[in-house]
């Protein structure tokens, strides 16, 4: 080996140190070469997908809960129901009538309909047979009312008082009274699906931590000899966060098409039944733009989780 | 200890544990002036390797100040560290390369590490490998290269920054003696030309003679001797040896 002179270098040539840490970045393409990956063939993109794909349908599954329990409050929350139950039919149709001016009369009230004998047999007939038509069975009258705002407690007592004075045997229910227990269920599907989110989202960040961990521990010499040569933990940090962001970001995609594909199949499934009720359940665009936002806020965890984990890692070196 | 330009480290009763164990330095106080070239010499377990972890920032003492660049190195926060790990340049005795790199890149790490610009990064390396006689293996990974491929790699990347300081641990143990011989001029011409301070550990006492203004510490069982005179404050002045320590890189 000859001895040529040692090339010179100009002051700029000289590597400076940083002020402060990490003001120097790691260029892409050389974090690449420091920290090889396959080409996806790790378990840890696959296991993001998965968990992805669960908090999409879980997230979708809940809006959607949100959305069928909303669409049915507005629909009943302003409505009540009168009911006269009278077995002489002309009495009955004079009280009803009766009813029906008191409640014109009231301030709350928008609309007052008399359901009409022909739709309440129509409505008991598939219990009662063709006995709902006979006049030895008597049918109560019905009378919807619709308000002008979400009735109140106060509000139904006002109202019975005002018919109390003239028909007595007039009972109000309000609608929504009838649908508590499903509004309850739904509540609680609510919850679930986002102790489900919770817990996903936990899973993910242990999974990105072994992942990290693992990484570390595989590339720990590389980042003594990094250290070695001056590089801050930033630096390093910075070099194992674009494999996380690499990781969960293609895991995330995956994932987000696999929910969305599952929740797409489960609306048409449920668009079948051709149900009202289930109609009100319908994700709107605000609900798709929430379901989006759930791989971003995936790589987001899995970053923050990487970048935590590694800083400790790089904590227990000199 | 007091800053004095005239030495760019200065060990003041220095020790070194592992652990609960017995030292393995012990009592070290010393200085090192800016310039010189200094061997470390001691039998295998002597402690060249702990002394020159110390040197290159890689441990902490367990007692004793360490003042190097005019900081004190053992209250120095951790993250301070990179600052001083820039100013080193360092050949380990495995040569630690990045595996998965080629020459070039293993090379040009100390300068990327710095936010260098590619272009000032592909001049100076290139000029590096043709330093060391390594153009031709540029692209080579080191799995490929020969020991003494490897070991002028780990040359080439510790001096490419130009450090202040370089340390090599036993560089020419993997090599045969001509290129032991032609390593050693090596570092000769950083010390001479550019004015870096240079510490060999070795425990190949032929190569001693080889750098006749060399300074010798000597390390047994974890305590240095002086047959040179290298650690006094300053050293001694032996009759047609004068210990004149040369201008520091920038």
């Amino acid at each position: 080996m000859s001895l040529p002179p040692l090339p010179e270098q100009s002051k700029s040539q000289i590597a400076k140190p940083p002020a402060r840490d990490g003001e120097t970045s790691i260029s892409g393409a050389l974090a690449a070469k420091l920290l090889p990956q396959t080409r996806f063939g790790g378990p840890i993109p696959w296991v993001i997908a998965i968990l992805i794909a669960l908090v999409v349908v879980s997230a979708a599954g809940g809006l959607s809960l949100r959305n069928l329990a909303d669409s049915a409050r507005a629909d009943l929350s302003d409505a009540v129901t009168i009911q006269i139950t009278e077995a002489d039919a002309a009495r009955r149709a004079r009280l009803t009538r009766a009813a029906a001016d008191v409640m014109t009369e009231q301030p709350l009230v928008t609309s007052v309909r008399v359901v009409p004998e022909e739709e309440l047999i129509a409505l008991i007939e598939p219990w009662l047979g063709s006995a709902a038509q006979s006049d030895e069975v008597p049918i109560p009258a019905l009378i919807d009312v619709e308000l002008s705002r979400s009735v109140t407690g106060a509000d139904i007592a006002e109202l019975e008082s005002a018919l109390e004075a003239v028909v007595p045997e007039a009972r109000i229910d309000a609608q929504s009274d009838w649908l508590r227990p499903v509004y309850d269920a739904l509540s609680a599907l609510q919850y679930l699906a986002l102790a489900l989110i919770a817990l996903v989202a936990l899973a993910t960040a242990a999974a990105v931590w072994l992942a990290a961990r693992s990484a570390f521990s595989n590339h720990e010499d590389t980042v003594e000899i990094l250290h070695l040569l001056g590089a801050t933990d930033a630096q390093v940090t910075r070099i194992f966060q674009r494999s996380v962001l690499r990781d969960a970001a293609f895991g995330a995609t995956i994932g987000l098409f696999v929910g969305v594909g599952a929740v797409w199949l489960l609306s048409q499934q449920f668009s079948a039944l051709n149900s009202g009720m289930i109609g009100g359940g319908a994700l709107g665009w605000q609900d798709w733009v929430v379901i989006a936002l759930v791989p971003v806020a995936g790589v987001l965890l899995a970053l923050v989780t990487g970048r935590i984990t590694i800083k400790l890692a790089l904590r227990s070196m000199l | 200890m007091s800053d004095s330009p005239n030495e760019i480290v200065k060990f003041d009763n220095v020790g070194l544990r592992y652990g609960t164990d017995p030292e393995v330095l012990s009592d070290l106080s010393f200085t090192l002036h800016p310039g010189s070239f200094y061997f470390l010499t001691g039998a295998s377990g002597a402690g060249k390797t702990s002394l020159l972890k110390l040197l290159y920032l890689m441990q902490r003492p367990s007692r004793g100040a360490i003042r190097m660049f005019g900081r004190d190195m053992i209250t120095l926060p951790r993250e301070r560290l990179p600052d001083f790990r820039r100013r080193l340049g360092v050949v380990f005795q495995d040569f630690r390369l990045v595996q998965h790199l080629s020459a070039f890149d293993n090379v040009a790490l100390p300068l990327r590490l710095s936010g260098a610009t590619e272009g000032k990064v592909m001049k100076a390396v290139s000029d590096m490998l043709e330093w060391v006689g390594l153009t031709h293996r540029a692209q080579a990974v080191p799995a490929t290269m020969s020991g003494g491929e490897q070991q002028r790699v780990a040359i080439a990347r510790a001096v490419i920054a130009r450090p202040r300081m370089l340390i090599a641990d036993e560089p020419t143990g993997n090599v045969d003696p001509d290129m032991a011989l032609k390593l050693l001029r090596l570092f000769e011409a950083l010390n001479n030309r550019v004015g870096t301070t240079v510490v060999v550990a070795t425990h190949d006492v032929h190569l001693l003679k080889k750098v006749p203004e060399s300074l010798i510490m000597r390390l047994q069982k974890g305590r240095l001797s002086d047959p040179t005179g290298a650690l006094r404050f300053p050293p001694r002045t032996e009759p047609g040896r004068v210990h004149q320590p040369r201008k520091s890189a920038p």
